[in-house]
């Protein structure tokens, strides 16, 4: 939603002379490989606010990737890594004292509220991964266009604020209501574009778990991941988690906007599985996470020294269900072995693992899949799609003992 | 575990909403796309970064000429970017010269 005109944001612009300028800028200080078929070198950066260092995919608007080694460290992804994903410009100074959520549509009463107002609801906080539906887009095979992510387009942090469903009552939610729709502050360059608006279906928005959140990991937002206010959706991709949240509407039809209705679309299959070059068949939106294992202490294509045991570390997630086992694999998927699962920190979170292979002299490809308390077991065989949503199986590591 | 769950709760208690002006700086974007094997940049550089910077462009895979005009066609009209249609033969030009 574009924001008004009362000096409460302040929005850059992309000028050409900015462009001529940075490129005579110095060139980036390191570079990662994020190990696609081609072209998956990376430039790291320190150069956007609130942020360390971060692989850059793209500066304008934002796309910044967390490093897998960062989630190698703790549960919670540290607010100064957590990635950035941005379609549209957005304000770079906000003033939460005079932020306004408006609420309205197929509601009893029309409302606009502060933060203050917000804050008198009961506060909860819940831990749970905030994964880009186009996370590991980059690895598929063919490759896809659009945002070049390796496995780093996600995080794991400890949001805090109020329930979505406190809020819809303050209004109440009138009888008929099928959706409920979310806008940010962030509009784009060209009127003519549509404005990025998500929608949950009204019985998903009324459950306990989705947030209005302010805080993440005990402090506010950084600007960059939604200040100073974003949904939170646990378990559903971050599409969702509309970021700098200043309009609420419910909706007494289904949302026919461009980002519901024709953008983040899957094929209409658990897996969002499809043959590569084959007609495409029925869509629907992405919506809850699959699981997933990622193994953080071991890059792809690493040399190693031989040991007795080579530990193995990494974070996994359930989706929209707890984790239930993490195991691994030294020998391509063959035969898999129980990794030590790390504390639990609710359904939504990354759980950490830990494990241990034997690994000779010589090139192995090591795997780690998780399986959700739900039963759900990551795939050996990756899933593809034409838009590279929804990665959801098994990825191999590659690794030579000296 | 026990202690986690109790750090988040007092970390609960202490998170009011944030009541300070948040401002930041935005580094400036990667700059003009270069000529690529003698073929002009001057049409990519002028009608695709208004909206995006040139890291969008060079961050993709090998793509054809159909995939691109695919993508020209999606930013014309999904996202209504102002591109020439006169400039679209030079910008694919440029796009598949790699």
């Amino acid at each position: 939603m574009a924001p008004d005109g009362g000096g409460r944001y302040t929005f850059p612009m992309l000028t050409r002379r900015a462009l001529i300028a940075s490129s005579l800028a110095a060139p980036a200080a390191a570079q990662v490989d994020l190990g696609f078929a081609d072209n998956g070198l990376r430039p790291t950066t320190r150069a956007f606010p609130q942020k360390g260092e971060m692989i850059l995919q793209r500066s304008t608007p934002p796309l910044l990737e967390t490093p897998l080694s960062v989630f190698d460290e703790a549960d919670f992804t540290p607010n100064d890594r957590f990635f950035v994903r941005w379609h549209y410009p957005f304000p770079t100074s906000v003033d939460p004292a005079k932020h306004r959520l408006r609420i309205g549509g197929h509601v009893g009463k029309a409302l606009s509220l502060s933060l203050a107002d917000l804050a008198r609801l009961p506060r909860v906080a819940i831990a749970a991964v905030n994964q880009c539906a186009g996370n590991g887009r980059g690895l598929f095979n063919p490759r896809i266009p659009g945002a070049q992510w390796g496995n780093g387009a996600m995080g794991n942090a400890l949001w805090e604020g109020v329930r979505l469903k406190d809020v819809l009552a303050l209004a109440g939610v009138k009888g008929g209501a099928v959706a409920v729709r979310f806008g940010g502050l962030d509009t784009p360059l060209v009127e003519a574009a549509p404005d990025f608006e998500k929608s949950l279906p009204i019985d998903h928005a009324l459950t306990d778990d989705v947030l209005i959140a302010w805080g993440m990991n005990g402090q506010p937002l950084p600007l960059l991941n939604g200040f100073p206010l974003r949904l939170v959706v646990p378990g559903w991709y971050s599409t969702y988690w509309v970021k700098m949240l200043d309009s609420i509407t419910v909706l007494d039809k289904a949302d026919e906007g461009f980002w519901m209705a024709k953008a983040y679309l899957q094929p209409a299959n658990p897996l969002a599985d499809a043959v590569p070059g084959a007609p495409a068949g029925p869509r629907v939106p992405v919506t809850n996470m699959r699981p997933r294992a990622v193994i953080t202490n071991i890059a792809d294509n690493t040399k190693l020294p031989q040991r007795g045991f080579t530990p193995v570390r990494g974070v996994a997630f359930g989706g929209d269900y707890g984790v239930a086992t993490v195991e691994l694999s030294a020998d391509g998927g063959a035969n898999w072995v129980p990794a030590q699962l790390g504390r639990d920190l609710g359904r939504y979170s990354f759980r950490r693992f830990l494990g241990a292979l034997v690994l000779p002299p010589g090139r192995h490809v090591i795997m780690a899949r998780a399986t959700s308390a739900a039963g759900v077991m990551q795939p050996l065989n990756q899933n593809w799609n034409p838009s590279g949503y929804n990665r959801a199986g098994v990825d191999p590591v590659r690794v030579e003992i000296a | 575990m026990r202690a986690v769950l109790a750090f988040a709760a007092l970390a609960l208690v202490a998170a009011a909403p944030p009541t300070k002006r948040l401002s930041v700086n935005l580094p400036d974007a990667e700059g003009l796309l270069p000529e690529r094997y003698g073929v002009s940049s001057e049409a990519v550089n002028n009608n695709c970064l208004a909206c995006h910077s040139a890291a969008m462009i060079t961050a993709q895979p090998r793509l054809s000429r159909v995939q691109w005009g695919e993508t020209i066609a999606k930013m014309r009209t999904v996202y209504a970017a102002p591109i020439d249609p006169a400039d679209d033969k030079a910008i694919l030009d440029w796009l598949v010269a790699d």
